[in-house]
């Protein structure tokens, strides 16, 4: 039984360990469960693609967005999902260059979960344009007009960061998974998957020389994904903080938006680690030790996030401006409070019961913070974005916003989306890096005993 | 256990690795081409008219200038095209029964009016000025062509607003003496950004900056 | 008329302006006249003169042509009546020349017909009453100053001496008429001086917005508060808020019945020994600063002035008149004329005897020229009942209306714009009307089909009004004819001023006691007038001045009152006034008198077109011809509710100042902001663009925002968008509420794009579809923009407009015609804000620099300043210290909207100034 520190249960071996992993995928039979799963998760996709035919035949009119409230859930979304989309590297990348041995059983489907995430996030800012069919002038290219994209707005810093964020989170999470594809490649049995894992396999061979422009080339892109994490999220927060509307207009907002990228990233690692390793008997692979790591992980980013909060009530006090002021006061006690006071709960208040061992240490109660913090970070992007725009500088101009069922339509089709493609991936390719998984086998353990 | 792949897969993606990177350059100046060719633009391809008029003939050979035609063009933005009752001035003498000319008859006949279809076609979202142009020693031949050697009519240039533009951005290339800009065969001398310098100076042609501002064309 | 020639002109305008909007250059034809005439420069527009008749008097005006397609309209600056103002109404009657709804034929019974038959359907029947000398012969107009009318109907009366000829106005001036006799023994116009009152009282009397001298009463007022003008003070009474009170320096709120004991009080204390009674009378709830009123009247002899609202008795009237005689007034601030409308009569009398007379049977033919009686007409007439028995009726409608629906024939009139005629302004001045363009749908107009009935062979419009001017215009008719269609205005015909003289004894009645819950007073509604206007959209969108509700009316009534009977806005009231009940919407208006409620007329329409059909409710229900203006009824609250859209929510300043107020005489600094700035700055160009915006003469009445939709092409879009935040007007008008409920202070602010010098929207735009033009523009281009809102999130004026939909019209035909030629029509997705008129700058550049000059100031006027009734706007070069606006940047009243955002605007405003008695109590002083 594993004690709660080791990453691993002891009595595996490299055949028991690459056997149990491959076999999830290489399973001639897909588990029922799956399939429930898989179908309603398609189903809200279809509801996704729905919403977006209406959206694009209609127009952005059929939500809820007006004047004043220029942003609504599109833009919440995207944050939101770009958020989600940190943890993924960073487990990966950073954790890597420290040497963090523990991420191993986790960053490949934290990786994965990135892709997908950043997948939902790159939609909405394309979906949310009154004319999508024009996107492209965001992006710098020789055109007929002579024109450039305007490089002063962060929405075109926005097409950068998340571009090339998109771009190098595949690549690692690719040129991680080319070893195992090698292994799925010998391990199946039908030709088909053969040839399809032999293709993106790319002809590996295990050859030390091979092993060896791995190790290289995953180091590089770690090193690269590094930065990226940091960069990513301070862009996207650069969108509110390059406004002058009071609640956008503020120099904290990078970090925290940074903080609170990675709290909602390892959220949505242990609401999806804890049901796949009971689904796949994987608790072995993903033990306590790993979900208590996250935990503090979480808790600590969590309290980066609070004092971001409170940053900002303390610099509206203290700016003296009066906009500021009224600002923190309408968020309190205005038409949005209740959003505003279930932020508080859900993401600073509830997560302290993560200081408990206990709490740490119960797979349930995990899985239910981990919830909360998904709904909180969810809510902070609301209050963020609503709360601000809705009541700014004239009273005169002061609205309201109202999230019609196309906002929900397309908000739960993403997670459809998101749901999806993770559905497909745990079938047909490897959750847990099986190679890097051998690498942390105890010595002793990696011959079959004879 | 048997090979899945022939070994010639092994250069076939690495060429293909590599190859990449070309094809895409490859697609990106193809498409840069498209959309500056006449399929796109329109430009030198001859537009069916219901008569089918000869500016060659007209002006060319009969030497008649543009604004017995075009009358509104020093006036107006709209150059304005000639109403029947300008044909027929000398066509109810000269081929009075060609049968060419039939159309222009019974519109003047039945005064319902002939349906030119547009050449220089600008966006609607596009507001541009014959008059200023003219006033500002922009020749009629600079856009549209040698008119005069037009058979038929085609539009000279793509009217894209990179075209547009090229002149904006440096007017004194392009400008002429205003005494000139009905002429079809006036030579430009030899160093004409310096007349054209001269030029901006005489006739007051804002700077590139203004020339350049959106709300100059779009409204 | 060859430049009436639509077809021809359409088409060639779809060559000349293109079909605005679509992105794609798709194939376009190019489609000239066959022969071209004269005026026309293709894609130069033509202006003409001409009037809109609005309850029968002249609104003079200015139209803009468009190859064939009028397409805008501004004031007459030739015209006294107008000095160059027009109206809201006015503005927006361009969209009903164009409007698909309005009848577009001939039909008899329902079925489609033709004009001549319809003449020759005539004969028979008016040969019978011929042979009875007209007896059973009855017309019915609205109110009828056109000249040419008033000689047709003579000439009809000649020729049946015993017809009968009626006049009806729903909204008129019987009370006032009445009043004249009643003072003077027999019928005048008071014609008001308000340039020369210093201090003026207004009894419920809205007269910045009512009446045919609306304009020039603005004008005038609006004048004396002008940096340098000795300003002028205003007292006001009134029972419902009006833009009139809000410009009032001491304002109360007193029921209208309340507001006429008032009257009494106050003709006791200015010496008028005029009341019957005197005992009855007892003193309303204290004014607070009625005795420095009176005071300063006294003061004031010769160049004060007091005036009554025409829903007040025709008591107060003559009180008034006798008041003013009083006070030396007369011939100084108040002249009395000879009654300009042709026939005056008391309009409700008038109907009433047409009614008796169908009820006896006496009726045989029935002849309605215009207005809407079976809409309008008092409810305990019943007249549409009674219509159904006259045995032959025909009706001249613009639309096929309620009234048509009830005739044997309706004939489709022809929209002014379209039609041959005359009219007279309020001070008797005639204005001949020319149509731009031949009727789109072959209507007649009123003096072609009197025309018919007169002799069945019917006369165009335009030989009419010619026969009848000829030998009126002095020798050489020509000349004076052309000089009159070319000026708009008709020397010589001014009415003449009269010298009056109280009656002897002169006396009035006392005031009845009202009995029921609450009051209610009858109202024209400010944007759709008495529901003409019912089924023009920019009307209908067009936030009310006080309340910003759109499309609909609502029963207004004030906080207490709502508080009593625990009402919210929305909430809806039965109200039952003996036999005659209306449900009706409450909306809650600070500022209006308690146990009272204000109905709006035009609302409730059955039959008005897509648009007006099945909006609100209809005041007209329980309004009886004994209290056609104020009556009382029962109040219950039915538990039902309605919702209504209103343009802006929230109406306190919340401690943000953004209108400053400045008490007269009291000294003033400029806000010296710093421009310093670690940028380098702009260089300059030959012009500096920028707008001074006076909140001292602007009196929020709307015409702005029309004249920018026409001017722009502005959509409407609709009653649920609008409630969802997503209006698109360029220009709004902000209204604040300071100070209490019970009688706040109502501040006016048009807000149109602020052209920010460091605009917020411009570095956020990832495309660059807004920029700054060298000239300090913030240029908008629309087919750049992907529509992320970003620039509108990030504007602090929140001045941008979002197509968030499909609201342009792309389909209907005729609005193709409607749209200004210089103005791309947006599509959905984009956004768009004021362009300072770029349109007219432009055109203004080009022909400066083709004549080799500067363009002068003044030279380029947007629209909203064009039409500004107060002249509040003032637009031109700030680079040019001598040019107007430059100079009145630099009054100290100046100030920037949120100027410490140092977003450094191009639009700036003039502090709201009043001029509060020192002696009055200070919580009754405005500011």
């Amino acid at each position: 039984m594993a004690d709660d520190q080791s990453i691993i249960t002891p009595g595996y071996t490299y055949g028991s360990v690459t056997q149990k992993i491959s076999s999830i995928v290489l399973a001639r039979r897909t588990p029922w469960g799956w399939m429930v799963g898989f179908g309603i998760s398609f189903l809200l996709l279809t509801l996704l693609m729905v919403a977006v035919t209406y959206l694009l035949v209609i127009g952005v009119g059929i939500w809820g967005i007006n004047v004043p409230v220029g942003w609504g859930f599109a833009i919440i979304n995207f944050v939101w999902w770009v958020g989600i989309g940190h943890a993924g590297t960073l487990i990966s990348a950073i954790l890597l260059l420290l040497r963090q041995r523990w991420r191993t059983s986790i960053n490949r489907f934290a990786e994965a979960m990135t892709l997908f995430a950043v997948a939902c996030a790159g939609m909405f800012p394309l979906l949310h344009l009154g004319r999508p069919k024009f996107f492209y002038w965001l992006i710098p290219y020789p055109n007929t007009m002579h024109l450039w994209p305007q490089f002063r707005s962060p929405l075109v810093w926005d097409v950068f960061a998340v571009g090339t964020y998109m771009t190098v989170s595949f690549l690692f999470w690719y040129v991680g998974l080319i070893p195992d594809l090698g292994t799925l490649r010998d391990r199946s049995k039908s030709r088909a998957a053969q040839i399809v894992y032999g293709i993106f396999a790319m002809g590996w061979r295990g050859s030390a020389k091979h092993w060896h422009h791995h190790e290289v080339a995953y180091l590089l892109l770690a090193g690269l994904a590094t930065a990226l994490v940091v960069s990513v999220h301070t862009v996207v927060s650069f969108d509110f903080a390059v406004g002058i509307i009071p609640g956008w207009h503020s120099t904290i907002f990078p970090p925290y938006f940074v903080a609170g990228a990675i709290y909602s990233g390892f959220a949505m690692v242990m609401t999806l680690a804890i049901p796949m390793r009971a689904a796949y008997g994987l608790q072995d692979f993903i033990t306590m030790k790993h979900l208590t790591n996250m935990a503090k992980v979480m808790l600590a980013t969590g309290m980066i996030v609070a004092y971001g909060y409170m940053t900002e009530i303390f610099m509206a006090w203290y700016s003296g401006s009066r906009f500021e002021q009224d600002m923190v006061v309408n968020r309190m006690t205005g038409p949005y409070a209740s959003l505003y006071w279930g932020l508080i709960l859900t993401n600073i208040l509830l997560p302290q019961a993560l200081w408990f061992r206990r709490v740490r240490s119960s797979v349930l109660l995990l899985f239910i913070v981990a919830m909360s913090v998904n709904i909180g970070m969810w809510l902070e992007r609301f209050v963020i974005v609503v709360t601000s725009l809705h009541r700014d500088f004239l009273p005169s101009a002061w609205g309201m916003y109202y999230p019609t069922m196309w906002d929900w339509a397309t908000f739960i089709g993403s997670i459809g989306l998101f749901l999806t493609l993770l559905f497909l991936f745990i079938r047909f390719l490897p959750v847990i890096s099986i190679f890097e998984m051998r690498q942390i086998l105890p010595e002793p353990q990696r011959k079959e005993s004879a | 256990m048997p090979q899945i792949f022939h070994r010639s897969f092994n250069t076939l993606s690495r060429v293909s690795i590599f190859g990449a990177v070309f094809i895409l350059a490859a697609v990106a100046t193809v498409i840069g081409q498209i959309v500056r060719s006449p399929h796109v633009t329109g430009a030198h391809v001859v537009v069916v008219q219901p008569v089918p008029f000869s500016h060659k003939h007209h002006v060319g050979g009969l030497g008649i200038d543009c604004r017995y035609c075009h009358t509104s063009v020093e006036d107006s933005a709209f150059a304005g095209l000639p109403p029947t009752k300008t044909c027929m001035n000398c066509h109810s003498q000269v081929w009075s029964d060609a049968p060419m000319l039939e159309p222009v008859r019974s519109s003047f006949r039945e005064d319902k009016s002939i349906e030119w279809v547009r050449v220089n076609n600008l966006p609607d979202f596009v507001y541009f000025d014959h008059s200023i142009h003219l006033n500002k020693g922009v020749g009629c031949v600079t856009c549209h062509g040698q008119v005069d050697e037009m058979p038929l009519t085609w539009r000279e240039n793509s009217l894209s607003m990179e075209w547009c533009l090229d002149c904006h951005r440096q007017p004194a290339l392009f400008i002429r003496p205003r005494e000139n800009v009905f002429d079809m065969h006036w030579e430009p001398p030899s160093d004409r950004a310096a007349l054209g310098r001269q030029l901006i100076g005489e006739y007051k042609i804002a700077t590139p900056r203004q020339l350049t501002n959106c709300s100059i064309c779009h409204r | 008329m060859q430049r009436r020639d639509f077809l021809s002109m359409m088409t060639a305008t779809l060559a000349a302006a293109g079909l605005n909007g679509c992105s794609e250059t798709l194939p376009e034809k190019i489609v000239p006249y066959v022969r071209p005439p004269e005026e026309v420069v293709p894609g130069k527009p033509l202006y003409f003169a001409t009037a809109m008749p609005m309850a029968g008097y002249a609104m003079p005006l200015i139209a803009e042509s468009n190859m064939g397609r009028p397409t805008k309209v501004d004031g007459n600056p030739e015209h006294p009546a107008s000095l160059g103002a027009a109206s809201a109404i006015a503005q927006a009657s361009v969209w009903s020349l164009y409007d698909p709804d309005r009848s577009q034929t001939v039909t008899n019974d329902g079925r489609i017909s033709t004009w001549e038959s319809f003449v020759s359907a005539l004969a028979s029947p008016l040969a019978e009453r011929s042979a009875a000398q007209g007896d059973g012969l009855s017309l019915l107009t609205g109110a009828i100053t056109s000249p040419t009318l008033a000689w047709q109907l003579e000439m009809l009366l000649q020729k049946f001496p015993r017809a009968k000829w009626h006049a009806y106005e729903p909204v008129g001036c019987d009370n006032a008429r009445a009043g004249s006799r009643l003072a003077f023994g027999n019928y005048v116009d008071s014609q008001y001086r308000f340039d020369r009152a210093d201090a003026i009282l207004s009894l419920d009397r809205d007269f910045l917005s009512h009446g045919p001298a609306c304009l020039r009463h603005a004008k005038d007022f609006a004048a004396r508060r002008r940096p340098g003008q000795p300003p002028n003070r205003l007292y006001v009474v009134e029972s419902t808020p009006s833009i009139t009170g809000a410009k009032a320096d001491h304002r109360f709120p007193l029921r209208a019945r309340d507001i006429t004991t008032l009257a009494y009080l106050l003709g006791e204390r200015l010496g008028v020994r005029a009341v019957s009674s005197p005992q009855e009378i007892t003193p309303p709830t204290a004014v607070p600063w009625l005795d420095v009123l009176i005071r300063d009247l006294q003061e004031h002899k010769g160049t004060s002035l007091v005036l009554a609202g025409d829903e007040q008795p025709p008591a107060v009237h003559a009180l008034v008149h006798a008041i003013n005689a009083a006070l030396g007034n007369i011939d100084n601030t108040v002249f009395y004329s000879e009654p300009v409308e042709a026939r005056p009569v008391e309009h409700v009398e008038s109907l009433k005897e047409l009614v008796s007379d169908i009820a006896q049977g006496r009726v045989a033919i029935l002849a309605i020229a215009g207005g809407n009686p079976a809409f309008t007409a008092p409810v305990d007439f019943q007249f549409s009942k009674l219509l159904e028995s006259v045995p032959f009726r025909i009706r001249l409608g613009i639309y096929e209306d309620e009234t048509s629906a009830l005739c044997h024939w309706h004939i489709p009139e022809a929209h002014y714009l379209e039609s041959w005629g005359d009219a007279r302004a309020f001070d008797g001045t005639a204005t001949i009307l020319q149509p731009l363009i031949n009727p789109l749908y072959r209507g007649k107009n009123a003096s072609e089909f009197l025309s018919a009935l007169i002799d069945q062979s019917p006369q165009t419009g335009y030989d009419i009004v010619r026969t009848f001017w000829k030998g009126r215009m002095g020798t050489d008719f020509e000349t004076a004819w052309r000089r009159a269609l070319h000026d708009g205005v008709v020397s010589g015909t001014t009415a003449q001023t009269r010298t009056v003289s109280l009656v002897p004894n002169f006396a009035v009645p006392a005031p009845l006691p009202g009995q029921g819950d609450v009051e209610v007073l009858f109202r024209p509604d400010p944007s759709i007038f008495d529901g003409s206007m019912a089924n023009n959209p920019w009307l209908q969108e067009l936030p009310k001045p006080i309340t910003k509700l759109t499309w609909d009316n609502a029963a207004l009534i004030s906080p207490t009152t709502a508080e009593r009977l625990e009402l919210t806005n929305g909430d809806v009231v039965e109200l039952r006034d003996g036999s005659y009940t209306l449900q009706a919407p409450v909306w809650i208006s600070p500022g209006h008198a308690n146990d009272s409620l204000t109905l709006h007329f035009g609302y409730g329409r059955t039959r008005a077109g897509q648009i007006g059909t099945g909006r609100g409710f209809n005041a007209y229900a329980i309004r009886t011809s004994g209290a056609p203006t104020i009556a009382h009824s029962s109040i219950r609250k039915t538990g039902a509710r309605v919702p209504l859209a209103s343009t802006q929510s929230h109406h306190a300043m919340e401690g943000r100042d953004p209108v400053r107020t400045i008490v007269a005489g009291s000294a003033v600094e400029h806000e010296g902001l710093s421009d310093a700035s670690l940028y380098p700055p702009r260089p300059a160009a030959d012009y500096a663009w920028g707008m001074s915006i006076d909140l001292s003469a602007c009196i929020g009445c709307n015409a702005c925002v029309v004249a920018c939709q026409a001017e722009n092409n502005i959509p409407y879009v609709g009653k649920s968008e609008v409630a969802n935040g997503r209006e698109m007007h360029w220009i709004r008008i902000d209204t604040y509420f300071d100070g209490g409920n019970e009688n706040p202070d109502f501040l006016f602010q048009p807000v149109p794009c602020m052209h920010c010098e460091n605009a917020p929207c411009e570095l956020v735009c990832p495309v660059g579809a807004t920029t700054h033009s060298v000239e300090g523009l913030n240029e908008q281009t629309y087919n750049r923009c992907v529509g992320t809102r970003y620039c509108s999130n990030n504007c602090p004026y929140k001045v941008r407009r979002f197509n968030f939909l499909q609201y342009a019209d792309y389909e209907t035909p005729t609005f193709k015609l409607l749209n200004n030629p210089d103005v791309t029509v947006r599509s959905r997705g984009v956004m768009e804000k004021c362009t300072y008129c770029v349109q007219r700058i432009n055109h203004a550049r080009i022909t400066a620099e083709k004549e080799g000059r500067r363009i002068r100031d003044g030279e380029i006027v947007t629209a909203c300043q064009a039409t500004c009734p107060a002249d509040a706007i003032v637009f031109g070069d700030i680079s040019d210290p001598q040019s107007r606006v430059a100079r009145l940047k630099a009054e100290p009243r100046d100030y920037r909207l949120l100027g410490e955002l140092n977003t450094r605007p191009r639009t700036t405003y003039l502090s709201r100034l009043v001029n509060p008695h020192p002696d009055a109590p200070k919580e009754n002083r405005r500011g």
